[in-house]
């Protein structure tokens, strides 16, 4: 168990940012979804050890939050939100600078930043000053910082914010990766839920500071009964073919929606496209998507499903 | 993964050696790290380390370089001069060390207000305090080790044209017996300045994320200070008040480090009238040290309320 919190409580003044969080969370990837405000990143900095609970209790890697903050921060590695890069400095001198200050000897650091620095796709701009990197770029520097002293534990805060869609995935892929290639494991934060059952085993989504669901991604976005099938024809023949022969087809546009029982069905479904001389472009199982799951239940979640 | 990064580190450590079609036989994957882990106070040393190279423009750009060793060479050039004087004229002119940090404290409090802000505003205003303190360095750790760099910047700046007054006094031949005591008094009261100097420029920095207003306010508040002093010293003067002349120092750093020699460390500072009185000197060193405790702990204050996000 990385992370297990009970009854966690932070009150600031009248608010309450969180609500008597119980939570455990096991090696591996987990994302923390949830609206901004919803108190993720007050969580973060109560496991950081940065900020006291007004009550309960919570632990990271073995260590009480409030006894114990140095030895968490000296295994964990962070990555805020917002903008931390100084701009009059390379990204070399800056990662080295930094994973000194996680206790590294100098000459660690310098060999251990110039591999975080490849890991995370930073090659010839490490040696330019920081300030002329685009935001991809400085997310990437961020992400090495909270690498470079080989944590067992990151917490990164919304890293994809504010990447294009390709960035996006690039970060997304990135993120996998830590915890699959560098076996660290992850709390990764979002506002977004759909991104973030792509990489994580495990999803928590908080609101107000209070858990709504804490879901295995697998159980979630699991195989489903529906087959998409797409043909490059007229598909309301096909239906009504199927149908006939006892398996359910529902056309959505250009897709006809199967509902697939047995395996032998899948048969059914070939003979009838050969029968009608159509062919066939797309056989497709359907997974279930995190937001399927979440939106309906937590209709007053305020969380954007994309 | 091949990169063009592999390849050449490849090419590198390959030494020409055969590689196949790839060439990027030096794509080890991740590392894991368990070697040694440097605990908070070697943490802290290492920032220390940082900002004292730093107020010297070391490991910075090129133009962080530039005003620190040019008052370091405007520091020194007078006693350059003065040594040639006194080897040349065999004039041996009355300068002492405790007063030639005096005369030249506006070039003192110009590195103090340039480099404070460096050090602390910096990081507050691109947020990299929230980096710091995610790591394992306490807020009061991070306070310490920029106090300290300030403070031996600052000091090594003022022991050079001291070092050099004091070489060029045993070339011309000066008496050494009368002269290294008189050194040894100056260097403390480098110490002394330097003391109050960082406690002082570092809490006026560490309210402002702006370098420009951080210097502008340091400078401000020393060149103020010091008039203020002279001010109250002349009123002093004029009325006959002999203890608003005599305490008048207590407001400007300079002058209350050279009442401290004066009185505690019975230097010759080659101005202060009156006859060392100990009682005095204490009182300057109560202080001294009372403006230290009120711009440090003010400082350990500051940092307890920075926001890490």
């Amino acid at each position: 168990m990385i992370i297990s919190t009970s009854g966690l409580t932070r009150r600031f003044g009248s608010i309450t940012a969180i609500d008597g969080l119980t939570l455990k969370v096991e090696a591996g990837t987990v994302g923390l979804v949830g609206a901004n405000g919803a108190g993720k990143s007050t969580l973060i900095k109560i496991l950081l050890g940065l900020l006291p609970a007004s009550s309960g209790a919570a632990s990271v890697l073995g260590h009480d939050v409030k006894a114990d903050g140095i030895a968490i921060r000296r295994r964990v590695g962070y990555m805020p939100e917002h903008d931390c890069l100084p701009p009059d400095v390379t990204a070399t001198e800056f990662v080295v600078h930094m994973a000194r200050m996680s206790g590294l000897p100098f000459s660690v650091a310098r060999e251990r930043t110039a591999d975080t620095l490849r890991h995370v796709g930073l090659y010839e701009e490490r040696y330019r000053a920081m300030g002329g990197y685009s935001t991809g770029m400085k997310q990437r520097v961020k992400l090495a910082q909270a690498l470079v002293h080989d944590p067992e534990l990151v917490l990164l805060d919304e890293p994809t914010n504010g990447l294009d869609p390709a960035g996006r995935d690039e970060m997304l892929e990135l993120i996998a990766r830590i915890d699959s290639e560098f076996g660290i494991s992850v709390l990764v934060t979002s506002h977004l839920l759909g991104e973030l059952e792509r990489v994580c085993d495990s999803v928590v989504l908080i609101d107000g500071g209070k858990l709504m669901r804490h879901t295995m991604t697998a159980d979630v976005t699991g195989a489903t009964g529906i087959v998409a099938l797409e043909v490059d024809g007229d598909n309301a023949p096909l239906a009504a073919l199927l149908t006939s022969r006892g398996v359910a087809a529902v056309a959505v546009g250009r897709t006809l929606e199967v509902q697939v029982a047995e395996e032998q069905q899948f048969d059914i479904v070939r003979d009838a496209v050969v029968e009608l001389s159509l062919g066939l472009v797309r056989l497709e199982r359907r997974r279930h998507h995190m937001t399927e799951l979440f939106v309906p239940t937590e209709g007053d979640a305020h969380v954007d499903a994309s | 993964m091949s990169t063009p990064a592999d390849h050449r580190e490849g090419a590198h450590h390959g030494g020409g050696a055969v590689v196949g079609d790839g060439g990027a036989i030096h794509d080890i994957g991740y590392r894991r790290y368990d070697g040694e882990r440097l605990g908070p106070l070697s943490i802290e040393r290492a920032l220390f380390v940082e900002g004292l190279r730093g107020a010297f423009g070391l490991g910075r750009t090129t133009k962080a370089k530039i005003v620190p060793f040019l008052l370091l060479a405007a520091l020194l050039l007078p006693t350059v001069i003065i040594t040639l004087v006194r080897v040349l004229t065999g004039d041996l002119l009355p300068v002492t060390y405790a007063a030639y940090l005096h005369s030249t404290q506006v070039l003192i409090a110009i590195f103090v207000a340039s480099q404070a802000p460096a050090l602390v505003s910096r990081d507050l205003r691109h947020r990299v305090v929230s980096l710091y303190f995610s790591r394992p360095i306490t807020r009061t750790g991070y306070v310490r080790a920029k106090f300290a760099a300030m403070a031996s910047a600052t000091f090594l700046l003022m022991c050079a044209p001291l070092v050099s007054l004091f070489a060029g006094a045993l070339i011309a031949e000066l008496s050494f017996r009368e002269e290294f005591p008189e050194f040894l008094i100056g260097i403390a009261a480098a110490a002394l300045i330097a003391l109050l100097l960082a406690g002082i420029s570092l809490a006026i920095a560490s309210c402002t994320p702006r370098r420009g207003i951080g210097v502008a306010a340091i400078i401000a508040v020393l060149l103020v200070l010091a008039v203020v002093e002279q001010f109250v010293d002349a009123i002093g003067n004029e009325t006959g008040h002999d203890a608003l002349e005599e305490w008048s120092s207590v407001l400007s750093p300079f002058s209350l480090v050279r009442s401290i020699a004066h009185h505690l460390l019975r230097g010759d500072t080659l101005s202060i009238a009156a006859a060392p009185s100990t009682a005095t000197g204490l009182g300057y060193l109560a202080a001294w040290a009372g403006f230290i405790a009120l711009t440090v702990g003010f400082l350990v204050l500051r940092y307890r309320k920075v926001s890490v996000s």
